[in-house]
């Protein structure tokens, strides 16, 4: 029996290609990577950046999660890309985010990710919401996407240096996914009866979890510079939404908001099954590397 | 199905002066070992035999998202989760990019599509078997991607050009694929107790089913002879087959994991890997349908294919809408 070397099958291994290599790939790749900012020395200055950094990142923690349920469902093959990029591109952001808050507490993005409880968490319930039909994806998408754009942009110039830094990254990337969101409201909202007729029941039902996103905090006194009032993107947000939905036929539903507190614990009846199904194999064994 | 085996495309005794020329020019151009492009004359039943090998491979693209889909919502860190996302995803860009190259032969998309939901297509026999574990995904990626590669590396020179191009392309991201399913099972091989008896566990598992990828012996195979006259394929199954035992043998041993073969040895005399004898009843059975996983495969698929006619009708809609606009405009 020949026997190479481990030495010489490691460098097979090597040949076989570039670990970034991907035809799908259609947002920017690696400009600051999570490992990156696990490197630095820089930690959150402050208990409230280090909070603010981690709703960001609990937000796109869970809508990634969510999103990744599409995975081998979409509609057609090429949204099976499309969405599957949003669910990268958004785990991307969690993971810069909450590993830049856990530097803080000297914890990992997984410690965050995997060991805290449902209390813990600060997502907000827009993004614990079941994936639905296709509409309710694409109308949560469209609100979140508008959302997160407005935030990412305002963080560009934050005096937080590392906060500013992956707003940047992952402001082009969303810039993508709110394209998606705003292109499919158009065909889904003036495409058929039906399609209308499923885009605003997805509005009626999703529009009640937009209130909390401009909810501010007491944390937000303390960001001044930093982050911005969550109240003062309202407007603005709603005229973005507006427009697009204007010229989707489509209009902002009369319901009323529902009283939601993700940000201080109290999450939807969803988020136990999300975290429960995220969980389950990091906590099976506990200490382990993977 | 039963296939002309004969040199290629004489199905009709008498040929048209086109056809006749045409032929002389693709017997010259597999001749030289050069390339066939769509525009080109070709036996009919080259055709027909590469649309079937190459919407094969696009749906065991898609239907092989599936098994890997089912971790991701549980992959075991953040890191990997992306990793498994990003494969993932690739699988899917391949399916759409090996549809696009068959489409140059002249069926459709919907048309292939169409074949793989009423069962009359199949995919690779490998995506029937369950993901049970988390070490699933490492030892799909090292040994099911493995075999993968050197089934395409080959076909990157296959005759029929967009299909080659293909392969060129899908190959290089195989590799990753390849290596990511290594990382997972080293990473479980150097940890726990637990964790290394999953990572033996899914070995054991996908061993057998992985060599099986390469098909039953050439001997019984009358296809295998004329994709070889053709230039599309260039080594036989068996052979293909012992030479990523060689290499899996190899590699396994930096794991410190074990191969579950116990015939399996080097054999100085014909330079061959001798490996044991696989169960070819299960692999037909599974084919044929009867696999852990086919019919839950088949569901997902069809179910994913329904549920988003509306969406599809829709966007359609909307095109229809939008160009009478510019007319109008
Ligand atoms: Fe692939
Ligand atoms: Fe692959």
């Amino acid at each position: 029996m020949s026997a190479p070397s481990s030495q010489t099958t490691d460098h097979s291994l090597d040949s076989f290609g570039d670990a970034t290599a991907s035809a799908t790939r259609v947002t920017p790749g690696n400009a600051l990577r999570p490992e990156d900012i696990a490197l630095q020395d820089t930690a959150p200055a402050t208990e409230a950046i280090a909070q603010y950094a981690l709703r960001l990142g609990d937000d796109a923690l869970v809508y990634s999660q969510r999103m990744a349920h599409w995975v081998s469902r979409a509609p057609e093959l090429e949204e099976d890309i499309a969405l599957g990029n949003i669910t990268l591109d958004q785990l991307g952001h969690a993971r810069s985010f909450l590993t830049y808050a856990g530097k803080k507490w000297d914890k990992t993005e997984d410690d965050l990710a995997y060991w805290r409880e449902e209390e813990e968490f600060t997502s907000v319930h827009l993004v614990e919401q079941p994936n639905g039909d296709f509409a309710e994806t694409i109308v949560r998408a469209l609100f979140l996407g508008i959302y997160q754009h407005m935030v990412y942009t305002r963080l560009l110039e934050s005096s937080d240096e590392t906060l500013s830094a992956i707003a940047a990254k992952a402001l082009k990337e969303v810039d993508y996914h709110l394209e998606h969101a705003e292109l499919w409201t158009l065909r889904l909202g003036s495409g058929t009866e039906e399609s209308a007729r499923r885009m605003r029941r997805a509005l009626e039902k999703l529009w009640p979890y937009v209130d909390e996103l401009f909810q501010d905090e007491p944390l937000h006194d303390e960001l001044e510079g930093i982050a911005p009032r969550p109240s003062t993107l309202r407007e603005e947000w709603t005229a973005r939404l507006t427009e697009i939905l204007e010229r989707a036929e489509l209009s902002v539903p009369e319901v009323p908001f529902a009283m939601a507190y993700g940000r201080r614990g109290e999450h939807s009846e969803h988020l136990g099954y999300i975290l429960a199904e995220m969980q389950v194999l990091a906590r099976k064994h506990p200490g382990a590397t993977w | 199905m039963a296939e002309q085996t004969t040199s290629g495309g004489h199905l009709s005794a008498v040929l048209s002066p086109e056809d006749e020329a045409g032929q002389q020019r693709f017997d010259a151009i597999i001749e030289q070992d050069s390339r066939i492009e769509p525009r080109d004359w070709m036996p009919e039943a080259y055709r027909k035999s590469l649309t079937r090998q190459m919407s094969q491979h696009a749906h065991s693209e898609i239907i092989g998202m599936q098994p890997e889909a089912n971790w991701i919502t549980r992959a075991p860190s953040l890191k990997r989760k992306s990793i498994l996302i990003a494969k993932v995803q690739d699988e899917a860009g391949h399916g759409l990019y090996l549809y696009s190259s068959t489409e140059t032969l002249g069926t459709d998309r919907d048309t292939l599509n169409d074949q793989l939901m009423s069962g009359r297509a199949k995919y690779s026999s490998i995506f029937n078997y369950p993901a049970r574990t988390w070490a699933d995904m490492g030892a799909i990626g090292w040994l099911v991607d493995g075999a993968a590669i050197a089934n395409q590396v080959p076909l990157c020179r296959a005759s029929y050009g967009p299909y080659g191009r293909a392969m060129v392309r899908i190959c290089k991201e195989e590799s990753f694929h390849q290596r990511q399913g290594f990382e997972i099972l080293l990473e479980l091989a150097n940890g726990t107790e637990a964790q290394k008896k999953m990572a033996q566990d899914a070995i054991d598992r996908f061993y057998a089913p992985a060599l099986m990828m390469f098909g039953p012996s050439d001997n019984d195979s009358p296809n295998s002879k004329q994709s070889m006259a053709w230039n599309v394929k260039r080594f036989s199954n068996d052979d293909l087959r012992q030479r990523f035992v060689g290499m899996i043998a190899e590699q396994v041993k930096v794991l410190g994991l074990t191969l579950p073969d116990p015939e399996l040895r080097y054999d100085e005399e014909t330079g061959q890997w001798i490996h044991m004898e696989l169960d070819w009843d299960e692999f037909n059975r599974v084919i044929k349908g009867g696999g852990p996983c086919n019919s839950q495969r088949m569901a997902r698929r069809r179910e994913a294919h329904e549920e988003g006619a509306w969406v599809r009708e829709a966007a359609s809609a909307y095109a229809r809408k939008q160009q009478m606009k510019e007319q109008v405009a």
